[in-house]
């Protein structure tokens, strides 16, 4: 299943969020969407799922729904979106508990995507006794559950530290090595964009505009901390945004 | 580079000796400012309060210091408490107020999380009846049971009623501000998910509010104590409350405050009831 973006415009009363923004995100590939800040990247994100409607345009499935998949459209937010009151298998659980499957198999979609995800010790132990790096680990496990068509990844690793960040980025391409999944990741990272984006959407600042978008043709796996070809690519994103950040970080935040 | 280096020196050297000259004159160790403000659990500390008030008061009483007509001795009230013990006539008087006491503040607390959760879900129903609810939070229930005796009857509904009414108010108010703090951002996670309506409701808006409602719940059946005895003193053969209202008006104080130590201990134990349900449905927070 594809998503194909149609002239969105958005605004929040008289202020423009959003302008213009065309865009087809192809199965099986990971999109970044890199921006400076309050570029209406992550307002980007809630449009593609559904969670806010676009002020102007259409955001369209294309093809149908793959078979076995629960929530065709699922986030993973910064914030892990855990429920306290739940342990880690009841956080995963609570996602399958709506679609009538079977307690058999939901226990063995658990059990599988904690596996996939490296937690299966922590299966019974409740989100304050885990690390933050753990917690998205979670939230990662609880989105690959429903079997998602595409997964909306908004700034998943940004609450993390830098270490913790490494450890999970090689965990996401892993998991995509083994079994390629779609996703729209955003990020204001360009480390982060140009080792998992096979394509980075580039945003201007406000209203967001698309202002390029650049492949990177390097396979996932191939991609390592501190590649030389990645630093280049990075740094190529930098000064393609660089003023666009500095002017951006000197608005007025309500004016 | 050599000018340089002299010019460190010279400065390094010079900041030496001012430490230097600083920890031979006087050290101290760095005074301590933290601690406190955290509530740590320290159990027997009210056991000892309760009883410090005890012996003072029965060292008052046959000491003579405090006079037998303002105060009665606690060994009295005690004997006064067993006797009524052995006796039968606690039971006769403790069931039926239990009776009143829990199904007048299930009544209420049901009614009041329910219109709570509306309040705190529906826009419509929070902008309709939070200024009913203000309106009714502050009249004193017990005016109003001249009131409830006219439409529910002198019996026992007259009384649920009063109990269920007092304890509806607070814990509407309890129950919509622990809805209105729950993480709007979990809400958000559920509906991503296609959560049914229901589903969010019950596994992430009521657990989040959880806490909310059971310090809301403390309030409301402190509240339904105080009003079943106010409801016992107006209009009943049995009960805590026309037991304390007939022991007054004897002037029997020993049997007065049995009656008042008794309702004491029923606050500590719903108190504590309240304690560990919420130890045990809140255990997640740790």
């Amino acid at each position: 299943m594809d998503i194909k973006l149609a002239g969105i415009h958005h605004s929040y009363g008289e202020r423009e969020v959003l302008r213009d923004i065309n865009l087809d995100i192809a199965s099986g590939q990971i999109v970044c969407i890199v921006g400076p800040s309050g570029c209406g990247k992550s307002t980007l994100l809630r449009l593609l799922g559904g969670l806010e409607r676009p002020t102007l345009g259409d955001i369209l499935q294309v093809g149908d729904v793959p078979e076995g998949c629960l929530n065709p459209l699922t986030y993973v937010f910064q914030d892990f979106a855990l429920l306290p009151w739940r342990t880690v298998a009841g956080n995963i659980s609570l996602v399958l508990e709506d679609h009538g499957i079977g307690q058999a198999k939901s226990q063995a979609i658990i059990k599988d995507v904690l596996a996939r995800c490296k937690l299966s010790d922590f299966a019974d132990v409740f989100p304050k006794q885990i690390s933050g790096g753990m917690k998205q680990r979670v939230a990662i496990a609880r989105a690959l559950a429903v079997n998602p068509a595409v997964m909306l990844m908004d700034e998943p690793l940004s609450a993390l530290d830098s270490q913790t960040r490494e450890l999970l980025m090689d965990d996401i391409v892993s998991l995509w090595s083994r079994k390629p999944f779609t996703a729209v990741y955003v990020t204001h990272n360009l480390a982060e964009a140009v080792r998992l984006g096979h394509r980075i959407v580039v945003l201007s600042r406000r209203p967001g505009e698309i202002r390029e978008i650049v492949t990177i043709d390097k396979p996932l796996s191939e991609r390592r901390h501190a590649d030389p070809d990645l630093e280049q690519q990075q740094n190529n994103l930098w000064q393609m945004m660089r003023d666009e950040a500095e002017a951006a970080d000197a608005e007025l935040i309500n004016a | 580079m050599p000018e340089n280096s002299i010019s460190e020196k010279s400065k390094s050297g010079h900041s030496i000796r001012a430490s230097g000259s600083c920890l031979a004159s006087k050290q101290q160790p760095v005074p301590f400012r933290g601690g406190g403000f955290v509530p740590v659990s320290r159990p027997w500390m009210g056991f000892v309060v309760f009883f410090v008030l005890i012996v003072f008061l029965e060292a008052g009483t046959r000491i003579g210091f405090i006079s037998a007509l303002t105060i009665p001795k606690p060994s009295d009230v005690l004997n006064t408490f067993v006797e009524l013990y052995s006796s039968g006539l606690l039971w006769t008087h403790l069931v039926p107020s239990l009776m009143r006491f829990v199904i007048g503040a299930a009544i209420g607390t049901l009614l009041g999380v329910s219109l709570g959760i509306a309040i705190g879900l529906f826009a419509y129903v929070r902008a309709g009846l939070v200024p009913l609810i203000a309106a009714l939070f502050p009249v004193p229930k017990i005016a109003l049971l001249p009131l409830f005796v006219i439409w529910f009857g002198i019996d026992e509904a007259s009384k649920y009623a009063l109990i269920a009414f007092g304890t509806f108010t607070p814990m509407v108010v309890a129950t919509y501000g622990a809805v209105d703090n729950v993480d709007r951002g979990l809400i958000r996670m559920g509906q991503s998910f296609n959560l049914s309506w229901f589903s969010i409701v019950r596994k992430i808006v009521l657990p989040g509010a959880m806490a909310g409602i059971l310090s809301g719940l403390r309030i409301a059946l402190a509240i339904a104590i105080i009003l079943l005895v106010a409801a016992e003193m107006l209009g009943a053969e049995y009960g805590i409350g026309a037991y304390i209202l007939q022991a007054g008006s004897l002037y029997d104080l020993e049997r007065l405050f049995t009656g008042v130590a008794i309702l004491s201990i029923l606050g500590v134990l719903v108190n504590s009831a309240i304690g560990l349900v919420e130890k045990h449905v809140l255990r997640w927070r740790g």
